[in-house]
């Protein structure tokens, strides 16, 4: 049951122009088309890129991302076609009459190492010391095209600050060349709008408004820009430098918490295609590097869906018992800290709908300098928590000044799968070779709903395996327990499930449909928050949003590139895993059980559990002061 | 200021009422009259107006927009200015033709913001055709209503090309889109659009009231009509002046009364450059178009410092968008300082006008493919002087 309303693909109005390249494509109208020569049969409307891709004719290109709309200012993808006077940027062309290209003739040839020496000339950057050696789309290009020297010069000093303000993204003007994908992706795709370009001509560059610092303008560090830059303009703030120096302390006690996504994605920086998920040997790989303990963030996962699937439980009864009338449905999901900030600015009104339940990594951050310290019987003060994380935004959450409830700062560093891969291959261990070993105790088992949480509807998924089963005393009614609505890549879901034959305490749930939504991607955020703000939501009881396209395996710390086919491939090895747990329910965890038992005693939403497991928001506004 | 010399198409004996008459034609008709009249824009880059406008009209839409692009912007022209002022009137009947033959309601006159001053009496000259039902609802009882609105630029030159024009007209960045498709298919607002040059909309009523005949019996075979020129530079009588196409750069020069003349500049800084040699060549869509600019130079002026002031406009004025135009200027505009500064190489030199070359089929827009065209024509007719001199 899908609401096609919401499923267009994520497009922002005020950017109508960068849309306006492409002609929709019509599969069952076909052109006769040559290129270079040999003839094709093409679908009407098709961009000459792709027309060419699918025949493996490489065309290179900058600007142009499988993810975002078109804009054709690179100038890379130039071909020639028969009969027009200039060369056509192939990403924006759309074929719709017989046409003779060419892609390799002199003038193409000319024209593209042309553009790339002066991409070239104004880059500034010396590939050794730059994050993105030997995965940046400039350098390989400059490789492909045999560039020897710097034709029209080069740029020999910096001319732009580097803008460390933020807690998560480093932006370094002096690599930009200009293709805009970070504007697009934070315009189109997270509709947040922080980037844009400034100035004319030759000072025309990439900023923020007013060019103030990252850290004052409206950001939700979601990172997607990092992920589609080309070169390395942006990367993330890195922290393992901090980590190392940790590890090295032999008075710390350095545990680290994994999330599933980077786990799922980690071999792509080890060559592996995409849809391996390596965590056994990423447990054999941390402890090699001297971390003491190693977690799994799935456990807290599980305690997340304790207390928000509680949490929601409690807020249907108020609302359909006690007939409150401020309770605050539907509930949304809190577990992304992009998305977080991007309600604060965008929706301070709708604050109290998140759930209070803090993310995973909080939850874990807050018990290992609590209960565990206690049952380790080590002084919080010398636990350095540090956490793998597939989000940029988690460096900042982890900064948040609300997160030390322990008393101290809860997670003291997040890496991306980025930062972690990359101190793996300084430590000199090849990851995918490794044998397997297990998370430590005692956590050391998570279930396979806290591993889903790393793709879009996972969170839902195993809200609705624990919710069903509590309220009804069975398990969902889907085959093998998966709840198949709940997944996919469509931008906003929808379905419900039906309660009945309920135990006796949840009678007030007799016969009622759980009506429950799914978004990813903040574009797509805000047409649920928009729809909820015109009051069509009002039959909806809970809602899932992740701040990034594909939910956490898409996050903006995940490895580069990234692809709609690529987030698919992760996905399915989350849910592969998944399959072939034992436990597939966060209630029967049996450390999740041993934590109410021993430490949590008054239950999911109890005291400590809110003192130590709940957060509350901030009416940010969307105002920059 | 008027036209200096005796107009031709532009004299009002020839204006009659060609609103009036064209809206007792069909739409249709007046489609195929300036089809016929191979009325060609007269921005500078010549696109047939009735191609045009027969596109916009087929393109099936609820809403249509007609643009008058007054963004005049090239250097050296100034002749827009001058039928804005003069022939106002002309100027917003060719836009309600225009969206009576293709089915639009509502045009815009871009206005360059540099022109804010016109703006009052361009305003009053609406308001009065409002009130004797010229404008507006059921104009002249012929059932078509059309208004009109204008609307600032902010100084961008590159607003004078129609896709980032109309981006600016919603009030974006003013950056060029990709075309296809064109403005005829998805302009303002997605809404089909046809864009035309002041003069070539002021045109219209003209040919609709004096007939195809008359208007293709002046010019050559490929370019009809005249041309609205403004002349600058060395001359005697600087100035605004209407000639037919074909008419030589040397009559021109004679009209003005330029003397010892080095080169001419035809087109603006986007134009080409002609030396004395070539001055028999004759300003049509054949041989040598324009815009309107004409930049006369004596042989006092230094080639290299005219090419400098060209190509730090164009750095500046370069949307920056495309890779091209954006690096491409500023590395024409850094040769030139090397050969000033007498360090630029004869290979290097060749290696700009290569660049120049790619930058002309390879830039996104309109700017970037024509702003090396005077790099290339000043150091291809002026290179030996200029590198015997630095």
């Amino acid at each position: 049951m899908i609401d096609n309303a919401f499923n267009n693909k994520t497009s922002n109005s005020q950017q109508t122009s960068y849309n306006y390249g492409q002609v929709s494509e019509n599969n069952d109208q076909k052109v006769d088309i040559e290129i270079d020569g040999r003839k094709y049969n093409v679908p009407y409307g098709i961009s000459i890129l792709e027309a060419c891709r699918k025949q493996n004719i490489n065309i290179p290109t900058l600007c142009f991302h499988p993810d975002l709309c078109i804009t054709g200012s690179c100038r890379m993808c130039l071909v020639e076609i028969e009969g027009m006077r200039t060369l056509q940027a192939s990403c924006s062309y759309s074929i719709t009459q017989p046409i003779k290209i060419h892609t390799t003739s002199e003038k193409v040839r000319k024209a593209r190492r042309t553009i790339l020496d002066l991409m070239i000339s104004d880059h500034y950057g010396e590939c050794y010391t730059c994050e993105r050696n030997g995965n940046c789309q400039l350098q390989k290009l400059a490789k492909e095209y045999g560039v020897d020297y710097y034709r029209f010069g080069h740029v020999e000093e910096p001319f732009y600050e580097i803008d460390n303000s933020s807690y998560a993204i480093v932006r370094d003007m002096n690599k930009c060349i200009l293709c805009r994908r970070c504007v697009r992706t934070c315009m189109d795709l997270q509709a947040v709008g922080v980037l844009g370009a400034v100035n004319r001509g030759y000072d025309t560059k990439i900023a923020t408004f007013l060019d103030k610092p990252l850290e004052e303008v409206i950001c939700i560090n979601c990172g997607q820009c990092i992920n589609r830059c080309p070169t390395g303009a942006l990367k993330e703030k890195d922290s393992s430098d901090e980590v190392w120096q940790a590890i090295d302390n032999p008075k710390k006690h350095v545990v680290i918490q994994t999330a599933p996504s980077p786990r799922a994605a980690i071999g792509e920086e080890f060559g592996l295609p995409p849809g391996n998920s390596l965590t056994g040997e990423l447990n054999t790989a941390l402890k090699m590097m001297g971390f003491d303990r190693v977690f799994d963030t799935n456990f807290t996962a599980d305690l997340t869906i304790m207390e928000e699937g509680t949490e929601l439980l409690l807020r249907l009864k108020s609302a359909l018992v006690d007939k409150n009338p401020n309770v605050k449905l539907p509930q949304l999901t809190s577990c992304s800290p992009g998305w977080i900030k991007f309600i604060e600015y965008f929706y301070p009104d709708y604050v109290d709908h998140l759930s209070t339940a803090k993310s995973p990594q909080q939850m874990f951050g807050a018990v290992i300098k609590t209960f565990y310290a206690q049952e380790a019987n080590i002084d919080p003060k010398d636990i350095v928590s540090v956490s793998l994380m597939p989000c940029t935004a988690k460096k900042y959450e982890c900064n948040r000044p609300e997160m030390d409830s322990s008393g101290l700062k809860d997670v003291d560093f997040a890496l991306t799968t980025r930062e972690l891969a990359q101190m793996i291959k300084e430590a000199g261990i090849y990851l995918p070779g490794l044998q397997k070993s297990t998370f430590d105790e005692p956590f050391g088992e998570a279930s396979g709903a806290g591993l889903i949480f790393g793709a879009t509807g996972g969170v839902m998924e195993a809200a609705l395996r624990t919710a069903y089963e509590l309220v009804t005393g069975r398990p969902v009614p889907f085959e093998n327990l998966d709840i198949t609505p709940c997944r996919g890549m469509e931008g906003v879901r929808q379905a419900s499930v039906h309660l009945e034959n309920v135990k006796p305490e949840w009678s007030f749930l007799e016969g009622v449909d759980l009506n429950f939504m799914i978004a990813h991607g903040t574009a797509n955020a805000k047409k649920v928050m928009e729809a909820l703000k015109r009051g069509e939501l009002s039959n909806i009881h809970f809602i899932e949003i992740m701040a990034c396209p594909g939910g956490c395996i898409g996050g903006g710390g995940e490895p580069i590139p990234t692809s709609l086919e690529i987030r698919q491939k992760r996905a399915e090895a989350i849910y592969k895993e998944d399959e072939g747990l034992p436990i597939r329910k966060s209630h029967e965890n049996p450390h999740v059980k041993y934590i109410y038992e021993k430490f949590l005693t008054e239950g999911p939403c109890g005291h400590l559990s809110h003192k130590l497991l709940h957060t509350s928001y901030v009416k940010r506004g969307s105002y920059i002061v | 200021m008027p036209i200096l010399n005796k107009a031709i198409v532009f004299d009002k004996e020839n204006f009659g009422d060609g609103l009036k008459k064209a809206l007792q034609m069909t739409p249709d008709d007046i489609l195929l009259t300036v089809k016929n009249s191979i009325l060609k824009g007269r921005g500078g880059a010549g696109f047939p107006a009735g191609v045009k406008w027969l596109a916009a009209a087929s393109t099936p839409s609820d809403k249509k927009y007609v643009v008058c692009n007054a963004d005049e912007g090239e250097p050296g022209t100034f002749k827009d200015r001058v039928l804005l002022t003069e022939f106002t009137e002309q100027v917003y009947n060719g836009m309600i033709i225009c969206g009576y033959s293709i089915g639009a309601q509502y045009g815009f006159v871009y206005l360059r913001g540099e022109y804010s001053y016109m703006r009052e009496q361009m305003e009053k000259t609406l308001e009065s055709m409002r009130n004797s039902n010229r404008l507006g609802k059921n104009i002249l009882g012929s059932g078509f209503d059309f208004d009109i609105e204008i609307r600032l630029g902010s100084g961008a030159y590159v607003c004078g090309e129609e896709s980032a024009l109309i981006e600016s007209l919603e009030g974006l960045r003013g950056e060029p889109r990709n075309r296809p498709p064109y403005p005829v298919d998805r302009g303002y607002l997605g809404y089909p659009t046809v864009v035309n040059n002041v003069e070539t909309l002021a045109t219209v009523p003209i040919i609709i009231n004096k007939g195809v005949e008359w208007f293709t019996s002046i010019g050559t075979e490929k370019s009809k009509g005249t041309k609205v020129i403004s002349v600058s530079g060395d001359v005697e009588f600087p100035g605004v002046y209407e000639i037919p196409y074909g008419i030589t750069i040397s009559e021109v020069l004679d009209m003005v009364g330029a003397k010892d003349v080095k080169a001419v500049q035809v087109g603006g800084a986007s134009g080409v450059c002609i030396p004395e040699e070539d001055l028999t060549r004759n300003i049509s869509f054949e041989d040598v178009p324009t815009g309107g600019s004409i930049i006369v130079f004596n042989h006092s002026r230094d080639m290299l410092k005219i090419l400098k002031n060209f190509m730090e406009f164009f750095t500046e004025e370069s949307c920056g968008q495309c890779t091209p135009c954006r690096i491409g200027n500023k590395k024409l505009l850094d040769g030139i300082n090397l050969i000033e500064e007498g360090k630029c190489s004869v290979q290097y030199l060749r290696e700009l006008i290569s660049l120049g070359e790619t930058m002309q089929i390879a830039s996104k827009c309109g700017l970037g493919q024509s702003s090396p065209n005077s790099f290339i024509t000043i150091m291809t007719h002026f290179g030996d002087e200029i590198l015997a001199k630095y």
